[in-house]
C-alpha cells in the first residue's frame, strides 16, 4: 500500500520538480541575456561617443586651416577605441560571436579607418611622430600567431605611446576592411600581417622584428612629440 | 565545436540541478519522520539478529569491530555473532580464536573465497529472523540496531541500512571522506523514503533471513555483493529503509590510492550491476530505484566525465594563451592576470557561469543537510570546500577508469 502511494506521490513530484528546475534555468538565462544586452547597450555607448569624437575631430582638421595643431586633441579618441576593442572581443569570447557584436565589430572597423585616415593626415600636417600599423588577424581558423602577434602589439603600444595600432578582422565582411585588404593585397594564406607606411609585413613579427622593421618607433620616443608640444606658437 | 560543448554542458548541468532539488524537496516534504528518536517502546519484544563479520587480514581493527557488537544495547541472548576468516594471511584468525569462549559468538574458518563467501557460510549457518553484515573495519553505536529493528514492524520492509560516518578521521582525504559520508546521510535517506536505495552497504545492514532463503545467496556481483543484493530485491519488490538515527564508524581509505581502488571497485560494480540489472531501468514498476536513483547515478558518471574533460580544455585553453603570451613577449607583469580589471564590464555574466554557481550552491546546501543530520550541527566548514575540490579532481579519475575497465573487460580487485 505504502509503495503504491509512494509511486503515485513521486510521478507528480517528478513533474513538480522538473518545473522548478525550469523555471531556474530560465530565470538564469533571462538575467544573463538581460545583463549581456546591458554590456552590449554600454559598447554602442561608448560607439556613439567615439563616432560624436571624430566627427568633431574631422570638423576641427576641416577648419585647421583657420586653427593652429594645439586645437587637435589626440590621445583620448585612442584610449576609447582601445577600451571599446578590448570590450568588444572579451564580450566575444565570454559569450560567443552574435549577430549584435558583428555589427558592433563593424562599426568599430569603419571608426578605426576614420581615424586611422584622419590622424594620417593630421601627423603630417602638424608634424608629429606618428606610426601607424594595420594589424589584419584572423579569428575564422585557430591562428596562433595572430593571438602571439595581438600580444606582441599590444606590447608596443605600451612601450611607444606615439604607436597607433589598428586591427582589422580579414573575415568581418566589410566592404571598407576589404578594401583596405585590396589596397595592401593582404592574402589570407599570409595571416597575420602587418601594414606600416605602406609596407606589408607578413607572418609573426616580434617585438625586435618589429623594431628594425620600423626604425622610426624607436625615434618617437627620443622626442615624444604629441600634438602639444608642435603648437606652442600663437599662444 | 563550442556551442555544442555547452548544449550538452547544460543538459548535464539541468540534471544535476533537478537531483540537487528532488531531495531538497524531499527533506522539506518529509522532515517531520527525519528526527533523532530517543527510546523505542517500552514492551516491545526484540527478534534474534545473527551479526555475520567476514574478515580477511583484519587483525588491527576486528577487535574493535566485535568490542562494539558486544557493546550495543540489544537483549544479549537475542544476538548472535559470527565471525568468519575468509583465508587471512595475517594474524586474524588469532585474535577471533579469543573471543572463542565467549557466549553468542561463533567463529569460522575457511579457505579465502571472497567476502560474498564469507557471507554465505554465515547465512547458511543462521537460524535467526534478521541476518546482519558488520565490516571488520567498521563499529557499531550501542543504539544502532535497537533503533533499527523497529523499521521491520513494517511487513514489506525487507532490509534496513544505517548511517555511515567515518571513524577518526585523521588525514586530509579522511576529512574529504567525513564530509562525503555526511552528505550520503541525507542522501540515503532521502532515497530510503522514496523506496530507491540502491546499495545495502557492509557497515551493518540488517535483512530479513527470507530476503535470502527467497532471492538466494550473496554473488560475487564484480565484488559488490551489497550493491547487487539490492538491486535483487528492487526486481522482487522488498522494500529497504534507511535507518538515519542509527550510526555506523567505518574506518576510510587513508590514502588516495587506496581510496581510489576502492571508488574504482564502487563505480565498476555500478556501472556493471546496472548493465546486468538493465531490464529494471525506467520501468515504473520498479518504483524510485528504477526511474530515479540508478539513472541519476548513470546522468552523474557521465557528467563527472564530461565535467572533467570540459575543463581539461578550459585550463588547456588559457595555458597555451599563457603559454603563447610568454613566446610572444616573454614575461610580465601582467601575463598571468591580464583580465583583472575593475570595470564590472569584465564580469562574466554568461549562463555557464549563473549555473554552476547555482549548482555549487544545491551542493553547499545538501552538505550542510547532511552535516546536520550526521553531527546535529548546521555549520559550514573548509573541510567541505576541501571535499568539492578534491572530489572534483580525483572522482572523475575513477569514474573514467572504471568505464574503461568495462570497456576492456577489466575485472577490478578488492584492494
Amino acid at each position: 500500500m505504502q509503495n503504491t502511494n509512494t509511486n503515485k506521490n513521486s510521478i507528480s513530484k517528478y513533474l513538480v520538480v522538473f518545473l522548478i528546475t525550469l523555471g531556474l534555468f530560465a530565470t538564469v538565462f533571462y538575467v544573463s541575456s538581460t545583463l549581456t544586452n546591458k554590456k552590449l547597450t554600454e559598447l554602442n555607448t561608448i560607439q556613439n561617443n567615439i563616432s560624436t569624437d571624430l566627427l568633431s575631430a574631422e570638423t576641427q582638421y576641416s577648419l585647421l586651416g583657420e586653427l593652429d595643431c594645439s586645437q587637435v586633441s589626440n590621445s583620448v579618441l585612442s584610449d576609447q577605441l582601445n577600451e571599446l576593442s578590448k570590450k568588444i572581443s572579451y564580450l566575444e569570447s565570454s559569450s560567443g560571436k552574435s549577430d549584435e557584436l558583428t555589427q558592433l565589430e563593424k562599426q568599430y572597423s569603419l571608426l578605426e579607418i576614420k581615424d586611422y585616415l584622419l590622424m594620417k593626415a593630421i601627423t603630417k600636417r602638424c608634424g608629429q611622430k606618428s606610426v601607424f600599423i594595420l594589424y589584419f588577424y584572423t579569428t575564422s581558423e585557430n591562428c596562433s600567431e595572430c593571438v602571439k602577434q595581438g600580444y606582441v602589439l599590444t606590447d608596443l603600444r605600451e612601450k611607444y605611446p606615439a604607436l597607433r595600432v589598428y586591427s582589422f578582422d580579414y573575415g568581418l565582411n566589410l566592404s571598407a576592411v576589404e578594401t583596405l585588404i585590396k589596397v595592401y593585397n593582404v592574402q589570407d594564406t599570409k595571416l597575420p600581417a602587418l601594414v606600416s607606411d605602406g609596407n606589408i609585413y607578413t607572418g609573426f613579427h616580434s617585438v625586435e622584428d618589429i623594431e628594425k622593421l620600423i626604425p622610426k618607433l624607436k625615434d618617437t620616443l627620443k622626442n615624444p612629440a604629441p600634438v602639444k608640444s608642435t603648437s606652442t606658437t600663437n599662444q | 565545436m563550442e556551442p555544442i560543448f555547452n548544449v550538452i554542458f547544460y543538459a548535464l548541468t539541468f540534471c544535476a540541478v533537478y537531483v540537487e532539488i528532488f531531495f531538497l524537496y524531499t527533506f522539506i516534504e518529509r522532515k517531520d519522520e527525519i528526527v533523532t528518536r530517543l527510546d523505542d517502546r517500552p514492551d516491545r519484544v526484540y527478534p534474534s539478529v545473527t551479526v555475520i563479520v567476514p574478515c580477511w587480514n583484519e587483525q588491527d581493527t576486528v577487535k574493535g569491530t566485535v568490542d562494539s557488537l558486544l557493546a550495543l544495547d540489544y537483549p544479549k541472548d537475542k544476538l548472535h555473532i559470527m565471525l568468519v576468516d575468509d583465508g587471512s594471511t595475517d594474524n586474524t584468525w588469532k585474535v577471533l580464536q579469543e573471543f572463542a569462549n565467549i557466549p553468542g559468538i561463533q567463529i569460522f574458518q575457511k579457505e579465502n573465497g571472497g567476502k560474498h563467501t564469507a557471507m554465505n557460510l554465515g547465512i547458511t549457518h543462521a537460524t535467526t529472523e534478521f541476518i546482519g553484515c558488520l565490516d571488520a573495519d567498521s563499529f557499531v553505536t550501542s543504539s544502532a540496531l535497537k533503533r533499527m529493528i523497529p523499521y521491520f514492524d513494517d511487513p514489506e520492509v525487507m532490509a534496513v541500512s544505517p548511517s555511515i560516518i567515518v571513524n577518526n578521521p585523521k588525514r586530509h582525504i579522511e576529512w574529504a571522506q567525513m564530509i562525503e559520508y555526511q552528505l550520503s546521510v541525507y542522501i540515503k535517506k532521502m532515497l530510503g523514503l522514496m523506496n530507491g536505495i540502491h546499495v545495502t552497504p557492509g557497515p551493518f545492514s540488517i535483512y530479513r533471513i527470507a530476503v535470502f532463503k527467497n532471492l538466494g545467496l550473496y554473488r560475487l556481483a564484480h565484488k559488490t555483493e551489497d550493491m547487487e543484493i539490492a538491486y535483487r530485491m528492487h526486481e522482487h519488490g522488498y522494500r529497504i529503509e534507511q535507518c538515519h538515527d542509527a550510526v555506523v564508524n567505518t574506518k576510510t581509505p587513508p590514502t588516495i590510492y587506496k581510496l581510489y581502488r576502492q571508488r574504482l571497485r564502487w563505480i565498476y560494480g555500478f556501472i556493471n550491476n546496472t548493465i546486468d540489472y538493465r531490464r529494471l531501468l525506467f520501468r515504473k514498476k520498479y518504483g524510485t530505484f528504477a526511474l530515479f536513483t540508478v539513472p541519476a547515478g548513470i546522468v552523474s558518471i557521465f557528467a563527472a566525465t564530461y565535467l572533467f574533460i570540459y575543463m581539461l580544455y578550459s585550463w588547456g585553453k588559457v595555458i597555451v594563451n599563457t603559454f603563447l603570451q610568454i613566446q610572444a613577449v616573454g614575461v610580465k607583469a601582467t601575463t598571468l592576470n591580464s583580465h583583472v580589471s575593475l570595470d564590472l564590464f569584465f564580469v562574466s555574466t554568461h549562463a555557464l557561469v549563473f549555473i554552476s554557481i547555482i549548482l555549487y550552491i544545491f551542493v553547499f546546501i545538501s552538505l550542510l543537510i547532511g552535516s546536520k543530520m550526521a553531527t546535529g550541527k548546521f555549520r559550514p566548514s573548509f573541510a567541505m570546500v576541501w571535499y568539492i575540490i578534491i572530489y572534483s579532481i580525483i572522482a572523475p579519475v575513477w569514474i573514467i577508469t572504471a568505464l574503461f575497465n568495462t570497456i576492456t573487460r577489466r575485472e577490478t580487485s578488492w584492494r
